[in-house]
């Protein structure tokens, strides 16, 4: 589907190399100290390299043991700033080929009607118009004043079919950078270079307006407090120790240190959050910040549009339904000639329904001879006049009242009405044919429910979240859909200030909601909800509504969204669990080491029969920092996820990354040392 | 270890999960301001008080007001206490004609009383007059007791306020907290102490004759009502110096099984409290089954290790089959007497019937890693329940990020205001317990440790935990009458106590400014037993990491030095 640039892989050469360059900048102090963790391990890292400098000058001490291990702190700061920087790379490669596209953009204003040379569309400023032909790049975000086109929006979207753009209605928003295939369009110009969705696009992708979201700011006070739990655990250890008499190794304290802070989680953290947003990005979803995207796994109801989000975007005519004593061929007949005019997909299916049944094709209908009446929201109805004859089609209770309104009209009302009612309680939607003053019937549109939405939603419910359809059908219809999708509830008949009022009462209850939309009046529900996907194809107003923006314009990627933030919060959770319990392991590993000049009788706590004290702290090291490269894979990729219970959730993580956390590094540190024993490093 | 040894220890566990209800519905009544079979005895009493006192009862507070409260309350207590016992020569009901107590010997007792601790510098019967004991410290037994109760019944209504941003009333929840339960309790606990044969006198000494002829001074005293009051309440200060090893404060095997369900008793009922208060009973039943499991493993371990003679007995050839009885009273044996250890340091009473400077290493640990993990197995009266619901919020915060959600905890979201003043009351006490330790073991305290190697460090280390964690009992083998010590147990009482509560009562004022949301199914379940289980890895896995090379240099040096026993 997309021709954009693949995305590259996660071990891809072309973003790790950047990456490894751009973690040593990464280290700079003024960088560093907005990841606490991480900034006291680099403190720590300077301290020992500064006693191996001493000790090599003064050929006191252990050079050799406080070299290695300031190297492996040092690595240890390093491994977080590359995770980073692994975790931004795709999104810088894609903000790249993005800005390439922003730059070359021109723009010819319109003046009282006439087109002006080509200035840089820098110059635009909002409600300029701006004539765009065949073969031109929309110049500036915009809304289609004039005109239509068919819009290839692939450098933004990665779609490369065109999609139809044109004044009015919900489909005039315009992109800058976007390229117009076919026609002329004059653009209203509604944001300057700078403000315009590709910008926001740019900044987004390459996380440059990253803020810390909510759960990462109190991520980090907990990883803060328990580092200085740590500096107290450790920091008195050598007073402690002064009863005993025996002097503590400030090489091995300090390894000690950084061992037991959570330099795994707090490494990795950043990372975490770039990757959600970008797993966000190559689902061609954009999100306005990293909040939203935490909001979606919150999320607790989810509100959907029926149509094309439960049903497939268009009714179909499924039967003709006469009325007694009218030839099925009759109402057939006059269907088809009503909707031969009518492009909607309704339409077009009641003419290929007639065509199949009854064989009818087209006929010649000149001009002077039809005359076409357009549907519109005051007459419900739609139909065409011909040489004294009106067929017209629509709402059963409009087509009603407009044949009793004629001289002489027959009523079969009770007759049409019931056959209305039978279509409606099934899930259709009825449609009355009349010619002249004769009602002729119904037509049975259907909406298709969409294969496998019936298991989504039951997914969803097994997650804890409340699916509500949206239509405007009436109460029976939905109910029968509603039913049929398997959704939990639904609004029938809404309007657009019903949509805002069910998310005040859900929100009310303290419920986050969902929703996406794309049309101007959807866009008061879109702010109000705590999360709100406008579509791409949407109008401005709900693009600027929406905290995310679906690219695809595939309503039914909600439910993705959701995923994602979920799992983006879950990786959070289990690799703190992990670091957390990576802390035991590590006092195995280091406090008998430490206290074995005090204490020989300790040696019964070095439960991993490590060689010798200093290959013992080395060890546990080596094993800290290289958790954290082993661990950026599954940081990027996030933890699995699969609809399940919160408590099913919670005991498969705490088994895996508890549990896993506990004995993981018993085995690491025994390998680590082994080899450091083998290779004589200490 | 024995079969009844272990019916002891499993029916107490029973006796206490059985009394905890009942006891629970009643702290809600009263709390909440419900008739009980007391209202018409005591609520003209309390009305007349508040009007005396110029309360407003129906007022309610914000967690600022109700945590000034607090403090002042306790620091005008603590001048009240330190100006009688200085003062006690030349004041009434000093049958003894005992002098002014020291100014280190007052402060640090001042201190210690009003923070509901109790550590003792001090030979209550040699020290203290009975308006002493009666007017200075049994009046702080009742008033720091009612002020943890007071504090955990508030944070319970922050938790569960639908956004009105109040906690209850101070002054209203000391006063229920004294008159509704602890004073008629200790009534009636008093009375079955008496009647089996501790003494309740105004009279300073008994003069008896002894076998060998010389006469000999017995203490006595109001020492009944003291000690319900110091079980029910957690104080633990004792009558006697030798607390309740003492045979006139702790006669027999009954007394003792008395004073030790008295202990846990209200702790365990507040726990149901805080479940009825929340308006979900299993809430509490969880914690409550967090606290037991905790305190089960414990004593397993104490009762374990005791049951193992030392290896000095053994060298002077006493009959190993006894288990370690070197400080142990013969009437109470190895199981009661590792029970009370476990007990007393699980809550923060602090009494003590045996010598826990003579248990082996591992058992004299447990009652250390007890208090080292925040005295929230059972814990003291309200202190162990605020306490034990910091960690709740770290479990739900951690668990609650595992399935994929901003953590939310009875309906609320826990932000990251709530995880930080959480990690301010959990530093608290490693910062009293390892600082004080550390000073003391650099040279400021060596002065007064009676033994070298890693078992002096264990004295100083356990009494730095006893002050920290607001415990009160001692350890044995270290003369804490220095100024370092007074002041500096002072100080780590203080910090144990209130830097624990303005936090948490920061947490409940700034939960109750929210509605709770409707529980989802997204959200995990607080109250099964794997959030019981998470429950108590976190809390062990925390206090471990933060005291494991505290304890290497203590018990674990000496243990694995000795051959573990």
């Amino acid at each position: 589907m997309s021709d954009r640039p693949r995305a590259p892989g996660l071990l891809d050469p072309a973003i790790l190399v950047p990456a490894a360059r751009d973690a040593f900048a990464k280290l700079l102090p003024t960088r560093l100290w907005r990841n606490p963790v991480m900034f006291a391990t680099a403190v720590v890292a300077a301290h020992v390299t500064w006693v191996f400098l001493r000790d090599l000058a003064t050929g006191t001490g252990q050079p050799v043991f406080a070299g290695q291990i300031a190297l492996w702190l040092w690595v240890t700061a390093w491994f977080a700033c590359f995770a980073e920087a692994v975790a931004e790379g795709r999104g810088k490669a894609q903000a790249a080929s993005l800005r390439r596209a922003r730059s070359e953009l021109t723009a010819r204003r319109l003046v009282n009607g006439a087109a002006q040379p080509a200035v840089a569309a820098s110059d635009l400023t909002p409600g300029e118009l701006v004539e765009v032909v065949a073969g031109e790049l929309v110049p500036a975000d915009g809304e289609v004043i004039e005109g239509v086109a068919t819009v290839d929006e692939s450098a933004i979207t990665g779609e490369s079919a065109p999609v139809i753009r044109e004044a009015g209605g919900d489909r005039s928003a315009v992109t800058a950078g976007t390229r117009v295939l076919s026609d002329r369009i004059v653009v209203k110009v509604t944001a300057v270079q700078g403000s315009t969705f590709l910008d926001r696009m740019i900044a987004l992708v390459e996380g440059a307006s990253r803020r810390k979201t909510p759960n990462e700011i109190a991520l980090t006070v907990l990883l803060s407090g328990l580092s200085l739990v740590f500096v107290l655990a450790v920091a008195t250890i050598p007073a402690l120790a002064a009863w005993s008499g025996g002097g503590v190794g400030v090489i091995a304290l300090a390894a000690l240190f950084v061992a037991l802070i959570p330099t795994t989680i707090g490494g990795l953290l950043s990372a975490i959050g770039i990757a959600g947003m970008d797993r966000l990005v190559r689902f061609n979803v954009l999100a306005t910040s990293g909040r939203a995207v935490e909001a979606a796994g919150d999320v607790d109801v989810l509100l959907l549009d029926k149509t094309g989000t439960i049903t497939l975007g268009d009714r179909q005519a499924v039967a003709f339904l006469p009325a007694p004593g009218v030839a099925e061929r009759d109402l057939a007949d006059a269907a088809w000639l009503a909707s031969l005019s009518d492009e909607t997909p309704e339409g077009r299916s009641i003419v290929v329904l007639a065509k199949e049944k009854f064989g009818m094709r087209g006929r010649d209908m000149a001009p002077a001879h039809a005359r076409f009446v357009p549907f519109t929201a005051q007459t419900r109805m739609s139909g065409v006049d011909l040489e004294g004859s009106s067929v017209r089609k629509g709402a059963v209770d409009a087509v009603m009242a407009h044949v009793a309104a004629m001289p002489g009209a027959r009523t079969l009302a009770p007759e049409v009405r019931a056959a209305a009612e039978g279509v409606a309680r099934g899930g259709g939607t009825p449609l009355a044919v009349a010619r002249d003053q004769t009602l002729l019937g119904i037509v049975h549109l259907k909406d298709v429910v969409k294969g496998g939405v019936n298991e989504r939603f039951a997914e969803l419910r097994r997650m804890g979240i409340r699916t509500v359809m949206i239509t405007g059908d009436n109460p029976l219809t939905a109910a029968a859909i509603a039913a049929e999708a398997g959704v939990d509830d639904f609004l029938a008949e809404a309007k657009p200030e019903d949509k805002l009022d069910l998310i005040r009462r859900e929100q009310a209850a303290g419920r986050l909601v969902a929703m996406c939309g794309d049309g101007t009046n959807d866009a008061p529900a879109l702010a109000q909800a705590d999360v709100g996907v406008a579509m791409q194809t949407g109008t401005p107003a709900a693009r600027e509504a929406g905290n995310m923006i679906d690219l695809d314009s595939d309503p039914t990627k909600l439910i993705e969204v959701v995923s994602i933030g979920k799992q983006l919060l879950m990786t959070r959770g289990a690799l703190t669990t992990f670091s957390i319990a990576n802390g035991v392991a590590k006092y195995f590993a280091i406090i008998p080491a430490l206290f074995a000049g005090i204490y020989p009788g300790l040696s019964a706590l070095n439960l991993m029969q490590l060689g010798s004290a200093e290959s013992a702290v080395l060890s546990a090291i080596i094993f800290n920092a290289i958790v954290i490269p082993m661990l950026i894979p599954l940081a990027l990729r996030g933890v699995r996820w699969r609809p399940a219970p919160a408590a099913r959730l919670l005991a498969g993580n705490l088994a895996l990354y508890g549990v896993g956390g506990l004995v993981a590094p018993f085995v690491g540190i025994k390998l680590i040392d082994l080899a450091v024993n083998a290779l004589n490093l200490v | 270890m024995t079969i009844e040894g272990w019916i002891l220890i499993l029916g107490f566990t029973l006796i206490v999960a059985a009394l905890a209800r009942p006891v629970g519905l009643y702290l809600d009544a009263v709390y909440a301001g419900r008739r009980t079979w007391l209202t018409p005895l005591v609520a003209p009493v309390e009305r007349g008080i508040y009007a005396l006192a110029g309360v407003r009862p129906q007022e309610a507070q914000g967690w600022r007001t109700y945590a000034v409260g607090v403090v002042v309350f306790s620091l005008v207590s603590a001048l009240v206490v330190h100006a009688i016992l200085r003062l006690q020569g030349v004041l009434p009901f000093n049958p003894q004609g005992f002098e002014g107590v020291p100014p280190a010997i007052a402060a640090n007792t001042a201190v210690s009383f009003v923070t509901n601790t109790n550590w003792q510098s001090y030979g209550g019967e040699t020290t203290m007059s009975h308006l002493s004991q009666m007017a200075a410290l049994t009046v702080q037994n009742f008033a720091s007791a009612a002020v943890g109760m007071a504090v955990a019944v508030a944070v319970s209504r922050g938790i569960a306020a639908r956004g009105s941003g109040t906690l209850g009333n101070f002054w209203v929840d000391l006063m229920r907290g004294v008159l509704y339960v602890l004073l008629p309790a200790c009534v009636v606990l008093a009375l079955p102490y008496v009647a089996l044969g501790i003494p309740q006198t105004l009279a300073g000494s008994l003069q008896a004759s002894t076998l060998e002829g010389p006469t000999q001074d017995i203490a006595v005293g109001p020492v009944a009502s003291q000690v319900a009051i110091k079980m029910l309440g957690t104080n633990g200060g004792g009558f006697f110096n030798a607390n309740a090893a003492h045979p006139l404060e702790n006669t027999g095997a009954l007394t003792n099984f008395i004073q030790m369900v008295s202990i846990f008793v209200l702790g365990a009922g507040l726990c149901v409290t805080f479940g009825r208060i929340v308006g979900d009973e299993r809430q509490g039943w969880a914690i409550l089954a967090a606290m037991g499991s905790l305190f089960l493993v414990g004593v397993g371990l104490t009762y374990w290790a005791e049951s193992h003679a030392s290896a000095a007995l053994v060298a002077a050839g006493v009959d190993p089959s006894a288990g370690n009885m070197e400080g142990k009273e013969t009437r109470f044996g190895i199981a009661a007497s590792a029970l009370f250890a476990v007990v007393t340091t699980a809550a923060s009473c602090g009494a003590v019937n045996a010598m826990h400077d003579s248990f082996t290493p591992l058992g004299g640990m447990v009652p250390m890693v007890n208090m080292m993990l925040g005295e929230v197995i059972v814990g003291g009266v309200g202190a162990g329940l605020y306490g034990m619901l910091v960690f709740v919020l770290l479990t739900v915060f951690i668990a609650g990020l595992m399935v994929g959600r901003t953590p939310t905890w009875l309906g609320k979201r826990i932000e990251a205001r709530e995880v930080r003043l959480a990690v301010f009351a959990i530093l608290a006490a490693p910062f009293a317990i390892l600082v004080g330790t550390a000073f003391a073991a650099a040279g400021a305290g060596t002065a007064g440790v009676q033994d070298g190697g890693p078992h002096g460090f264990s004295e100083m280390l356990y009494a730095f935990t006893s002050a920290g964690a607001n415990n009160g009992s001692a350890f044995g083998g270290l003369t804490a009458t220095s100024d370092f010590w007074a002041y500096g147990l002072a100080a780590a009482m203080m910090v144990g106590r209130f830097l624990i509560i303005v936090p948490v009562l920061a947490i409940a004022g700034a939960l109750s400014t929210r509605s709770p949301a409707a529980a989802s199914a997204g959200a995990f379940p607080t109250s099964g037993p794997l959030f019981v289980g998470l429950l108590v890895a976190i809390v062990l896995i925390v206090g471990g990491l933060t005291f494991f090379p505290a304890l290497a240099l203590g018990p674990l040096a000496e243990a694995t030095a000795s051959g573990l026993f």
